[in-house]
């Protein structure tokens, strides 16, 4: 298969170009010239085409949880919304703390799959934060990345031996930072907003002492250290401060948490609620300067798919999380760029070539020749609506249904291959 | 476009009239007490009260007298939508039971105040009887009821507005 | 007039106006006590379902009271705490209590927010009588109604709560109706029982007691929960007792007309003492008494959805 794609501006921070010109396709990979004519020429005049969307924070609920997710579902979201490449975390059923299971993942997402898949293992076997998993069986497998995520390990001498020990595969440990005692059975940020509703609060405090934890565990061990789904001020500033210290780590946050402040909990609305809790005004502004001057190196959605029937319940009985990957691209468009918080290019970066380097993931997240040919092109001109109707994901459960939109994927190509393209186009 | 039904002349002559018909059938006053409908009935049987204490030559705090409302008791509450009526005190400030009261609304139209008032009344315990008198009766009773006591029969299907010197300055009645 | 509502969910969603409504309307409810037939057909063929997912005997009849008092058939309903979690969905109970032709429904739960659940998904009227630690909105307005009846005003009245204002229901909704009103409000207990971000609500905080109760010209005692002794929100009752007992000595040295509180029920020697509590001083048996008035203006105030507005027939 020969794609062409014409006239289109070429964004890609790998190489810092920002030109327009034509992109070409052959056999998976970006060439400089097609060898033949082209199977599919894509007129991109108007529309921009940047590397393919890595999105290093999922859950695809599968094996275990195919009521909310499925590889095949999840990817089809994925595709939709411009992203190439997700990472799955491992709170399956069962965990991904063991081979058969990151081959099951791996050989359901070569036959449903529609973009790429990498699993990340568990740090701890059954994430009960008591053993390592067999994280070189699990590396040989497949995996990307080291995490037990929502269990977060509690026991910093595990903690101090996962980092460690992982060093040896370059494998980052990605770390859902969260006292589990200070934030015990609460369910939104703690602040006037959990006072007026009358919901238990989850303090700042139980994701900063963690996050404060892991950066002096990351400077005694010089393991390499993910910060996921940073949510507070307080966060960005202690990150910021490692890093200028030389502490090697690296961060991400979700759209969610430079969109939305805890405000918008005020009808109990469960698609609301979400692990780390949406923040105040202040986290926000401070998530965003942590964008800009790079203390925060990744966008990820933590797409989280909940059912309608677990989510249309009280507030406190309602699981965490929402689903993220049909919205990421539009919300860094209209929350960042237009706001003019990062360039388009830093954005951009933010979502391929940075994750492809702290992940080592090679031929990724870069449009220069000789790469795997993962790009997604953006209609900055699409405008639309977010509805319930339109999301591709088998759960529904996302808090910006209703939002108008000025920007979006068009079409997604994957290993050479068109995966996705919006109707008309 | 208002046609006057009662200009203030008038209007004291019907009060007058019914006054002197409440007391002649009721002359010895025993047991005798007055009631007014919120909102404009109130202010009708005070002048009621005050024209038979004359009449009888008493002072008018001799003839117990107590005010009603029949919101709570309505039989259209449902279609007021949000905007419900603003309840009125009921002083009923005497024992009812064994009593002959006057009840008193300035306009008698469908009936279904005045039954909504009798219902009111049961409430309070058991009258000897209940007489009714009003100022106008507009006619098109929907249940049937009737005034003993009528100031002046005029049969409209226009509304009637009612206005007295208490609350507006001038008595008056006109239709809409 | 009316509440230009559906549902009454909490105390933070009405203005003054609202708030000033309800306290004219409470009387003519109040004056049916006295007479020999107690109660008015304003609801008559109305069904009210009291839906109790915690036990609570006082709220439920005293709401059950003020329906049938307003002549509405009253049904009640108890939800075991196990059921919450292994039964029914709220929101599938609420529909098939709307299949039943429920007009209103009267909801206490545990959690924050379910009232909320019930009156997004139902065209009934839903009235939140105590929901987690959110809002009792009808405790607040009797409490504003009590007070506003033996003070004559709520503007520039001095209230303090005194106890558990972090897991206080009452103490929400007594706070933003009284705060709307113009009185100045005040809270008194451990800092481990009083939100962090309470002064943002327009309330002063005070840890001493003795200190707070000088000015106070009303004090409404809130009730302790013994569980939060093994959260470690304080060290013992006996503890609780010394630093928070509204006692006869506290009581001395307060306004001398100042007016005792209490939502019920009272854990008389722990947040009040016996003393206080049968003083002159205390209204808590008229606030029973006016809670049912309150709960009947309630009622009446609110319109559920199927009613259509007419223009009403008047003479």
């Amino acid at each position: 298969m020969r794609l062409q794609i014409k006239n289109v501006r070429i964004v890609d921070p790998s190489q810092n170009k920002d030109k327009t010109g034509d992109i070409f396709v052959e056999n998976g990979m970006i060439v400089s010239n097609l060898s033949g004519a082209a199977d599919e020429i894509y007129d991109g005049s108007g529309k921009i085409a940047v590397p393919g969307l890595i999105d290093v924070h999922s859950h695809l609920r599968e094996p275990g949880q195919e009521g909310k997710e499925t590889i095949k579902t999840g990817t089809q979201a994925a595709a939709k919304g411009g992203i190439t490449t997700v990472f799955c975390m491992p709170n399956t059923k069962p965990v991904i703390d063991n081979a058969p299971t990151v081959e099951f993942i791996l050989l359901k997402a070569q036959k449903e799959g529609i973009v790429n898949v990498f699993p990340v293992g568990c740090a701890t076997k059954g994430s009960q934060g008591e053993e390592l998993s067999e994280i070189g069986v699990l590396k040989k497998a497949g995996i990307a990345a080291i995490s037990d995520d929502g269990l977060p390990v509690s026991n910093s001498q595990i903690m101090r031996r996962t980092l460690e020990y992982t060093k040896m595969f370059k494998l980052p440990v990605i770390s859902h930072c969260e006292d589990k005692e200070l934030s015990k059975s609460g369910v939104m940020n703690e602040g006037k907003k959990s006072m007026v509703l009358g919901l238990r609060g989850i303090p700042r405090q139980a994701e900063e002492v963690m996050v404060a934890r892991d950066i002096m565990l990351a400077e005694l061990t010089g393991g390499y250290l993910h910060i996921a789904h940073v949510s507070t001020a307080g966060s960005v500033y202690l990150i910021g401060q490692a890093k200028k210290k030389g502490i090697k780590i690296t961060a991400e946050t979700c759209p969610h948490y430079f969109t939305l402040t805890d405000d918008v909990v005020k009808v109990y609305d469960a698609n609301t609620k979400m692990n780390p809790p949406l923040r105040e005004q202040r986290d926000v502004d401070a998530i965003k300067q942590g964008l800009a001057d790079g203390t925060i190196d990744c966008i990820a959605t933590d797409h989280a798919p909940h059912t309608a029937e677990e989510k249309n319940k009280e507030f406190d009985l309602a699981p965490f999380g929402i689903i993220g990957f049909e919205t990421i691209l539009s919300l860094v468009l209209n929350e960042l760029v237009d706001k003019k918080v990062l360039s388009l290019s830093e954005a951009i970066a933010k979502m391929t070539l940075n994750p492809a380097k702290i992940f080592n993931l090679e031929g990724r997240g870069s449009l220069k020749e000789g790469s795997i040919a993962d790009i997604t092109v953006i209609d900055p001109k699409y405008s639309y609506e977010f509805t319930k109707e339109s999301i591709v994901s088998k759960s529904k459960n996302s808090p910006f249904i209703g939002r108008k939109f000025q920007g979006g994927a068009v079409l997604t190509v994957v290993g050479g291959k068109i995966v996705y393209r919006k109707d008309n186009q | 476009m208002e046609e006057i039904i009662l200009d203030s002349q008038s209007f004291k002559k019907a009060i007058e009239k019914v006054s002197k018909e409440i007391f002649e059938k009721n002359k010895n006053l025993s047991g005798f007490a007055v009631v007014g409908i919120h909102n404009k009935g109130v202010y009708i049987a005070k002048r009621i009260l005050s024209e038979i204490a004359a009449l009888a030559k008493i002072q008018e705090s001799q003839i117990p007298f107590g005010t009603l409302d029949i919101t709570l008791y309505r039989d259209d509450l449902d279609e007021f939508g949000s905007d419900m009526p603003v309840i009125k005190d009921t002083v009923i400030p005497f024992d009812i039971s064994q009593k002959n009261i006057i009840l008193v609304d300035d306009v008698l139209y469908t009936g279904r105040t005045v039954r909504a008032a009798l219902d009111v009344l049961m409430d309070f315990g058991r009258p000897k009887s209940i007489q009714l008198a009003v100022l106008v009766d507009r006619g098109y009773r929907e249940l049937p009821i009737e005034a003993d006591y009528v100031g002046i029969k005029h049969v409209t299907k226009g509304k009637v507005k009612v206005q007295c010197k208490e609350t507006e300055g001038e008595d008056k009645v006109f239709i809409l | 007039m009316s509440l230009n509502r559906k549902d009454l969910l909490g105390l933070e969603h009405l203005d003054k106006k609202d708030l000033q409504l309800v306290l004219d309307s409470v009387k003519p409810f109040k004056d049916l006590f006295t007479r020999s037939v107690k109660k008015a057909p304003t609801l008559i063929g109305k069904t009210v379902v009291t839906l109790f997912y915690e036990p609570s005997t006082r709220t439920r009849t005293s709401f059950e009271i003020a329906a049938k008092r307003l002549s509405a058939d009253v049904v009640n309903i108890a939800v075991s705490a196990s059921s919450v979690v292994k039964g029914e969905s709220l929101i599938d109970t609420g529909k098939t209590l709307e299949a039943m032709k429920a007009d209103y429904i009267i909801i206490r739960h545990s959690l924050a927010g379910a009232p909320d659940i019930l009156a997004r998904n139902l065209n009934a009227s839903i009235i939140n009588a105590g929901d987690g630690f959110h809002e009792h909105p009808t405790q607040g307005l009797l409490d504003l109604y009590t007070m506003y009846e033996k003070k004559k005003k709520i503007e520039g009245l001095k209230v303090l709560l005194v106890g558990d204002i972090l897991h206080s229901r009452v103490a929400k909704s007594n706070i933003w109706a009284l705060t709307k009103m113009g009185a100045e409000v005040a809270v008194a207990g451990p800092p481990t029982l009083i939100p962090s971000n309470i002064a943002s609500l327009g309330v002063k905080v005070f840890y001493d007691l003795d200190e707070a109760i000088k000015a106070a010209d009303v004090v409404n005692i809130l009730r302790i929960q013994l569980e939060r002794q093994q959260e470690n929100l304080f060290p013992s009752v006996h503890e609780y007792v010394e630093l928070y007992q509204v006692t006869k000595e506290r009581l001395a040295k307060a306004k001398p007309g100042v007016i005792i509180m209490h939502p019920g029920p009272m854990n008389r020697g722990i947040e009040i003492s016996s003393e206080v509590a049968d003083s002159a001083n205390a209204v808590i048996n008229e606030q029973v008494t006016n809670g049912i008035a309150v709960r009947m203006a309630v009622l009446y105030l609110l319109k559920p959805n199927n009613k259509v507005k007419k223009n009403a027939a008047s003479n």
